[in-house]
């Protein structure tokens, strides 16, 4: 081991702590070592070991989820995670964070964020067919949250659009937990042959490690730790952490993999995103149990003076890590010249377990490769159950005056989190790839698989408030939303993708949310046989003056197996018979108005407790839907979430350009049955003639289930229990629906 | 010794720039006062070698890359280096 | 029929243009390289939407001048067919092709929706499988086709029937609020003086299949095969 070079800084503890390693964490790295570390190999540590790159606080959690638990132990976890949708064909799949770099920087933030979740689908050899976004703002009265909201969905219609991936889905959310910590969650899903998946790993020992794609820069050094702290008031400054998103070498790169990976010749392939070379490198390596050693000389670089140790955290994007069998690598780089993108060999594969890195030759790092990727030192951390929990439980949430229903429906449609986010996705190319069967604004995506006939549906969903209130029921509740919604199109839910988006986790009160939500949504997942796939875990998205509302947003995949049974929200027509199906009204008086949107709208707050999920009942609730959509039963198909069934009407009428006439029998409050938010109510249609056979299916499955109405007419009237609570004009209620963001957003 | 090209791209004048519209309303928004107008346009800087360096040749360059001759006007300025 | 779909470096609907030709129109269908310079056999080229060279420096500029792009013009000049959609319109116009050039869009934002557009001629190659009058609903996505050219290219266009398509409401009628992004005169498609290249914003190969939620775009596709039995330069415009 030569000395350390001199250019680099002294090694002392300002410097591994100002780098993110406690005193213990540097103690252990000397101890994996046997000797002091190099500058660039406590880079290499300290990036690796940070929660966002070593999940060393999450991973114990995490370990509830079953399919973590088990590739954890076997060393299969990949970038994404596949699932088979039959024919030979399988799903990639992942949600991403991207929260820190979209609060400093919104527009390069969110890009980078699309960019950075496709990489992670074709790496897998997966084509990326659809992406979604789940994004969380404060409230749109505040400029600055304005300046972040337009600017983040311009970056990620930047980004998407020009790859070429339809954004087909997602959700957009304003509450002022928000306010200093936006959070932008981006999901990507790739087609993939299941017998041409590629793999994260360095195998073959003498086989080449080459660099592909864009050359490196000085930008994103230490992006992995900066999103592993609060935001604060310096953030701003730490703008030189944003990198900058470029969309047509992305495209170029999906290309020229996909078409090298065709070659058979690369043995691994792995993208680069947080912690760069670095992380490529020792996961790569730790995975396949080999060792590999670069020159970073050898980089392209595009800044002169690049120091070893910037070379190795530099975070320069569309960049990835090929492994090439030996003797083989200028038929590789030909793919990648074909499409303009550089392809250089750095290194090549070794027996010996470590990470060596060489600076013109000069051994400026050592490192067992594990010892980066999997050896990340892992923190039990103390949970509590924030004092609000039991506060805000014990208030009885049926206490929220509506006032004049149909004011308070208007009201509602024009509330940023219930309006039409149309301003939005026609921002984004919905429809690129002619593949997309049901667009934005429906209650999932819709995509044909070309070929086989078959579709699948991909949603977002997380209603934030009710984690709030219930972080395990809460959670539990966005997995059944995601089913639901999914069901609703008539998709069977096969798989999960999860962003866990929380505050501080060393608060012992955000770490009890967190390990709550995850119990929720393990339980969840194993209930309704749908595994987490892969997922992202984004802690301390707090600033100073307050912690966002716990927020794990769920990705979740359906598969048709014949798109043609798609169904989407819109009502189809005059003379419809109109159908309720649900899993039963809430036990309790405040009939699912604890955490709804009318709640927050009347009083600000959030309080009460969410009604019971009755678990058995969702999933037969689901399995109707399915069966009615595959009999091609139902013209339409809503869930009821934000606002209430009240909303749920609305929005199916709009959507169709029909009114309707509507009469309820529940036995909660009126305002409860019209604007409560309980899990598992549905909206259908259906011709006249087939609503008696739809109720019959669904009381056979223990589902209750009543024609309340037909469609018809250009008014929405609701009445409950006998008495006319909502009348409205449909062309008033689309005006205040689908002009509330746009016209907000023009406001200078 | 090496050359430098400054080029400066704008929209034709009789043609709407609806960025410069935003951002002239943008500027009076937040305070200053008197903007009348606002052109936004590209600014490209060239490095040449001797014997490319001539005003021709870059204005050629401008005429049939650089430029769109329908929408777009150009001025350049040549310094040493 | 043999179509052609022109690959360059950023193209992203190049495959949609080719599922389109080979599976809607079922016609034999071939990729081009924009490095290729021969396009002898092909009948039909297509240049078709995306971000060609990141539309970096301008929409299509880079592009206009790749090789295949003089090959392109070759083909043109012996009456072969050429359509540009959306980024490929750009190309034709950066390339001398078509008249006139698109601008960023009004509203600043880029926009993906559908559209109405009325057949403004349709004795065109390109439109001979509509009629006059007819109101066409086709998706747009782009940030910069806001079609514009000065006074004498428009009394032009419009003085020899070279507009074929124009955006309308969804009745047909031409008006203000239903330009989706600030073009001139409504202008969604032109062809050129001799009728066989044409370019337009709007995008018939994502409106050419029931599940797609439109099939009005194949009142162009079909057009472009109406037309074969019609000899090389017996185009028939209509000035109105």
């Amino acid at each position: 081991m030569s000395q350390t070079r001199v250019t680099d800084p002294e090694i002392t503890p300002a410097v591994w702590r100002e780098m993110g390693l406690s005193d213990s964490e540097y103690e252990q790295v000397k101890g994996i070592l046997g000797r002091n570390p190099t500058y660039t190999e406590l880079g290499m540590y300290a990036v690796m070991w940070s929660e966002h790159c070593g999940y060393k606080y999450s991973r114990p959690v995490l370990r509830l989820f079953k399919r973590y638990r088990e590739q954890l132990d076997s060393g299969a976890l990949e970038n994404a995670g596949v699932v088979d949708i039959g024919d030979g064909y399988g799903i990639a799949m992942k949600i991403e964070s991207h929260n820190h770099p979209s609060a400093v920087e919104p527009f390069q933030g969110a890009a980078t964020g699309v960019g950075g979740i496709l990489r992670d689908i074709f790496t897998m050899g997966a084509r990326p067919i659809a992406s979604l976004n789940s994004l969380r703002f404060g409230d749109l009265d505040d400029p600055h949250v304005r300046f972040l909201f337009e600017h983040v969905v311009a970056g990620i219609g930047f980004y998407g659009n020009c790859v070429g991936v339809p954004t087909v889905g997602g959700e957009v959310c304003f509450d002022k937990s928000y306010a200093g910590n936006p959070l932008v969650n981006a999901m990507s899903a790739g087609l993939v042959k299941l017998d041409s998946i590629a793999s994260a790993s360095a195998h073959g020992p003498g086989n080449s490690v080459m660099i592909v794609g864009s050359r490196t820069g000085r930008d994103g050094i230490h992006g992995a730790t900066f999103a592993s702290v609060e935001l604060g008031p310096d953030s701003e400054s730490k703008r030189p952490n944003v990198q900058m998103g470029d969309p047509f070498t992305e495209k170029l790169l999906i290309e020229a993999t996909l078409e090298a990976l065709q070659t058979g010749l690369i043995a691994g392939i792995q993208d680069m995103g947080a912690a760069g070379i670095t992380c490529s490198t020792c996961e790569t390596a730790a995975k396949a149990g080999t060792g590999m050693e670069i020159d970073v000389a050898l980089v392209p670089q595009r800044e002169s003076g690049m120091t070893p140790y910037e070379i190795m955290l530099s975070e320069s994007q569309e960049r990835m890590l090929a492994i090439v069998q030996k003797g083989r690598e200028d038929e590789v780089a030909s793919v990648f010249k074909k499409w303009g993108l550089n392809a250089v060999v750095i290194g090549h594969v070794t027996d010996d377990g470590l990470v060596r890195v060489r600076h013109h030759g000069e051994v400026v790092a050592e490192v067992p490769a594990k010892s980066l990727a999997d050896e990340c030192p892992t923190y039990q951390l103390e949970a509590d159950e924030p004092a609000y929990i039991a506060a805000v439980r014990s208030r009885d949430a049926g206490d929220v005056p509506a006032g004049d229903c149909s004011q308070a429906l208007l009201n509602l449609l024009a509330r940023p989190t219930v309006a039409s986010k149309r301003w939005v996705w026609e921002q984004y190319d919905h429809m690129v790839q002619t593949c997309t069967a049901i667009f934005p604004g429906s209650d999932a995506g819709v995509l044909r698989i070309r070929g086989i006939g078959k579709g699948i549906a991909l949603t977002t969903d997380c209603n934030a408030r009710q984690v709030y209130l219930d972080p395990y029921l809460g959670a539990k509740m966005a997995v059944y939303e995601g089913a639901r919604n999914l069901a609703c199109s008539g998709a069977r839910a096969v798989a999960v993708t999860d962003c866990l988006n929380f505050g501080n986790p060393e608060k012992p009160e955000a770490f009890w949310q967190f390990k709550e939500a995850v119990r929720g949504i393990a339980d969840a997942c194993e209930e309704l046989g749908t595994p987490v796939i892969s997922g992202n875990v984004s802690f301390y998205n707090e600033t100073p003056e307050s912690a966002i509302h716990p927020t794990p947003v769920i990705g979740m995949l359906g598969v048709l197996d014949d798109v043609e049974t798609r169904v989407s929200y819109c009502f189809k027509g005059e003379g419809d018979a109109v159908i309720l199906l649900h899993a039963g009204w809430p036990q309790d008086a405040s009939g699912g108005l604890a955490a709804s949107e009318l709640q927050a709208m009347a009083s600000g707050e959030l309080y009460g407790r969410l009604p019971d999920l009755r678990e058995d009942k969702q999933r037969a609730l689901h399995a109707v839907l399915l069966e009615l959509s595959e009999s091609g039963a139902m013209r339409s198909a809503h869930d009821v979430a934000e606002g209430g069934l009240a909303v749920c009407l609305a929005e199916s009428a709009i959507a169709g350009g029909v009114g309707a006439d509507v009469s309820l029998d529940a036995p909660v409050e009126p305002a409860a049955a019209l604007f409560g938010e309980p899990a598992g109510f549905v909206i259908a249609t259906a011709s006249a003639d087939a609503a008696a056979a739809i109720i019959e299916t669904a009381r056979a499955r223990g589902i209750e289930a009543a024609r309340v109405g037909v469609t018809g007419g250009s008014r929405l009237c609701i009445s409950v229990n006998g008495e006319r609570l909502v009348d409205v004009d449909l062309a008033a209620a689309a005006g205040a629906y689908q002009n509330s963001i746009g016209s907000i957003m023009d406001r200078s | 010794m090496s050359r430098k090209a400054r080029i400066y791209v704008t929209l034709k004048p009789t043609l709407l720039d609806a960025q410069g519209r935003v951002v002239q309303q943008a500027l009076t928004n937040i305070g200053f006062e008197g903007v009348e107008n606002v052109r936004m346009g590209k600014y490209i800087e060239i490095d040449l070698a001797d014997e490319a360096a001539s005003e021709s040749n870059v204005a050629d360059m401008c005429a049939r890359l650089l430029a769109n001759p329908v929408t777009e006007d150009f001025r350049l300025d040549l310094e040493d280096a | 029929m043999k179509f052609g779909v022109i690959q360059f470096p950023g193209s992203n609907c190049d495959q949609d243009a080719y599922f389109a030709a080979l599976n809607v129109l079922e016609q034999p269908t071939e990729y081009i390289w924009h490095e290729s310079t021969d396009l002898a056999g092909f009948d039909c080229v297509i240049v078709p939407g995306g971000f060609s060279y990141g539309d970096y420096l301008r929409c299509g500029a880079v592009a206009a001048l790749s090789p295949v792009m003089g090959a392109v013009k070759k083909h043109a000049a012996a009456g072969g067919l050429v359509m540009g959609v959306c980024n490929g319109f750009q190309i034709l116009c950066e390339s001398g092709l078509l008249p006139g050039a698109l601008l960023r869009n009004e509203g600043l934002r880029f926009v993906c929706k559908h559209i109405f557009m009325r057949i403004e001629n349709a004795g065109t190659r390109f439109t001979s499988a509509g009629a006059k009058g007819q109101v066409l609903r086709v998706p747009i996505a782009h940030g910069e086709g806001n079609y514009y050219c000065d006074d004498a290219t428009l009394k032009e266009l419009n003085g020899n029937g070279q507009v074929i398509l124009r955006y309308c409401s969804p009745a047909g009628a031409i008006d203000r609020a239903c330009n989706p992004n600030g073009a001139l005169d409504g202008i969604a498609g032109i062809v050129n003086r001799e009728g066989n290249v044409a370019g337009m914003m709007p995008h018939p190969e994502r409106a050419c299949e029931p599940v797609l939620g439109s099939t009005d775009g194949l009142v162009i596709l079909r057009s472009l095969l109406a037309g074969q039995g019609l000899s090389k330069g017996s185009v028939c415009l209509r000035p109105e």
